[in-house]
């Protein structure tokens, strides 16, 4: 069933809403029943959530009779952003995942946010679907903040994703949708894959496998799942090479996405189109897996055009 | 006056990336000045300008005290001003929210450091800033109140109002908080226009940054600033809030005073013309903040209060 999450009228006749689809077994009350949650769309340049919204409610209804529980659907937190290929939330040039847990006094956006809380939380999984940015293609992983890692581990080693990435708390993240609700004790899950702006399909079914194989765990689903694969998981800083471009230029990249390197390949080249030069050789600083890789061509100096997963992390797989 | 390079980035196609600066007189590190950070800050730029004009009159006339040295850059992001877009021309990020910044990392990250490098061992550290809102404000002294910049020292711009910020997780990354950390007294100068230049506005922020560094004894100046100073704290602004999106119509301005009762806006169905809703003060005080924009949202704060 559709439901309207939360709304508010936009200056010339129209109307912002943020809506769910609610799916349940049939003739059941929702007493006792464990709910999931697959959040996507915060950020409006972000697509690679919207196809697993679609293959999930698919699958579902093949078997609509394994149902356990709730399954709830959020495909666009950032409606706006989504119709205008915005980031963020247009016209208040905001990004949506800082404006968390916001507020139902405070202006349009706080109180948008606020009303998504109110009806996410209590949720017994939330899995926050992202697609990194137009810049960056992401292997299927999941990022946990240290600070909720005991809780969240064990429930993304469920999730099928290829890498579970422990980082470091932060003040300014402490906006964020998956912070906000993990603080008060909804899980959420934050995934990234794949890349902005466009969809990966398979990426996409190998999520909605894992969103399955949770759904088990939690009582959810009674179907026969498909096995999940054993993420590597890296919690220490250091495991982690970030390739940052050392000139302004058109980034080529010589490997493809998910290579397995040795210290000193080359992954690709900066190079000078206006005098056909080459401005930087990019080589893996060391061995490991390249689980980030730049798709937008252009960069800055400064811009980041991957990041290697040492090989000692590839080990304990 | 010394014109000098502050961080550089070569561009692939645009002219390379400058951020410039205009040092005046020699020995401490005493006053470092930042104009914009966003693309939109025009007046904070055009402020700086004001004041780069102002200090080489000083330095030419000997007012410049010895042992003090004054930074001011009028743009830490021309390239955005250029483009006219808010944030960073590529990836859309703030730079006032990059600081203290990362020398490895992306490229505003780069540039907050570069700067940050430059501008970190000053003792004052004054920022023109503007609000993440469109709108007008009543000219003020705003700083975060982290226990080491002071009320006292805000006092010495002579501006009749100086506001005290709750530190906000989101603010942990701007330039203000930064310098505070690395022990600059930091205070952001809120003029009363963003996108458009007021020349009365930026003669009152050139006034006050003059009465600034005359009470801190760095230039010869008759300081003369405002007898009465109201310190507030940021949540004693009341605001009022539209209930109804449409076409907003206001009926004050920044700085008027207003009675307990006065209509204040009007919020206009965009098609018939009906009135949908009638802002009205509920307080008697002051305009502190008004949006200044022909449409609103719903639960928008459009009017900020000062009770007296």
């Amino acid at each position: 069933m559709v439901e309207i999450v939360t709304s508010v009228g936009l200056p010339i006749d129209e109307k912002l809403m943020i809506k769910k689809n609610r799916i349940m077994p049939e003739g059941s009350s929702m007493n006792n029943l464990k709910r999931i949650s697959v959040v996507t769309g915060i950020h409006g340049d972000e697509l690679e959530g919207q196809y697993v919204c679609y293959e999930l409610q698919r699958r579902i209804d093949e078997e609509k009779d394994k149902l356990s529980g709730i399954v709830d659907i959020y495909p666009a937190m950032n409606p706006l952003g989504i119709d205008s290929i915005t980031r963020g939330i247009p016209a208040f040039d905001l990004d949506m995942n800082r404006l968390f847990p916001g507020n139902k006094d405070g202006n349009m956006t706080e109180y948008l946010a606020a009303g998504i809380i109110e009806d996410v939380q209590g949720s017994d999984c939330v899995v926050d679907i992202h697609a990194s940015n137009i810049y960056l293609t992401e292997i299927p992983q999941i990022r946990i903040n240290e600070l909720h890692a005991d809780t969240l581990i064990p429930l993304a080693k469920e999730a099928n994703v290829d890498f579970i990435w422990v980082h470091g708390a932060s003040t300014v993240l402490e906006s964020t949708f998956a912070h906000s609700l993990n603080s008060i004790g909804t899980p959420v899950l934050v995934v990234e894959m794949g890349v902005g702006m466009r969809l990966t399909k398979e990426y996409g079914d190998q999520m909605v496998d894992g969103l399955f194989n949770l759904m088990k765990k939690l009582g959810i689903w009674q179907g026969e799942v498909a096995g999940v694969r054993t993420p590597m998981i890296s919690k220490d800083p250091d495991d982690v090479s970030y390739l940052n471009a050392t000139a302004s230029g058109l980034f080529v990249p010589e490997v493809k996405h998910g290579a397995r390197l040795s210290e000193g390949d080359l992954i690709g080249r900066i190079v000078d189109p206006l005098c056909g030069k080459i401005l930087d050789e990019v080589k893996s600083p060391q061995a490991g897996l390249l689980f980030t890789i730049r798709d937008y061509p252009i960069v800055d100096e400064g811009s980041l055009m991957g990041r290697v997963l040492k090989e000692e992390v590839l080990v304990n797989e | 006056m010394n014109k000098k390079i502050i961080y550089e980035i070569k561009g692939m196609y645009r002219d390379d990336f400058r951020i410039t600066g205009y040092e005046f007189g020699e020995g401490e590190k005493s006053v470092c000045i930042i104009g914009n950070s966003r693309g939109n800050e025009v007046q904070q730029t055009y402020c700086c300008s004001q004041l780069v004009k102002k200090m080489k009159q000083l330095e030419e006339e000997g007012r410049i005290k010895s042992g003090h040295k004054i930074l001011i850059i009028p743009s830490i992001n021309p390239y955005s001003m250029n483009i006219q877009k808010r944030f960073w021309s590529t990836d859309n990020t703030d730079i006032n929210r990059m600081f203290p910044g990362y020398d490895l990392g992306e490229t505003t990250q780069r540039i907050a450091d570069g700067v940050f490098r430059e501008i970190k061992d000053y003792e004052y550290g004054i920022q023109f800033t503007s609000f993440y809102m469109p709108g007008d404000f009543v000219p003020h002294v705003r700083y975060m109140k982290e226990g080491y910049t002071t009320t006292e020292d805000a006092k010495k711009f002579g501006m009749k109002f100086i506001v005290e910020r709750t530190v906000r997780p989101y603010d942990t990354a701007t330039l203000n908080y930064n310098w505070q950390v690395w022990d600059t007294k930091a205070f952001s100068l809120y003029t009363n226009t963003t996108s458009r230049i007021s020349k009365t506005g930026a003669g009152q922020a050139v006034m006050s940054v003059m009465n600034f560094l005359a009470n801190n004894d760095i230039i010869k100046y008759s300081a003369i600033g405002e007898k009465r100073i109201r310190t507030i704290d940021d949540t004693d602004l009341i605001s009022v809030r539209t209930a109804k999106s449409g076409f907003y119509e206001p009926l004050v301005k920044a700085g008027d005073r207003v009675d307990a009762g006065t209509p204040l806006a009007n919020i206009i169905n965009p098609y018939d013309g009906d009135i949908l809703e009638t802002l009205y003060a509920p307080i008697e005080g002051i305009i502190f903040f008004i949006h200044n924009e022909p449409l609103t949202y719903a639960n928008t704060a459009v009017i900020k209060i000062l009770g007296d």
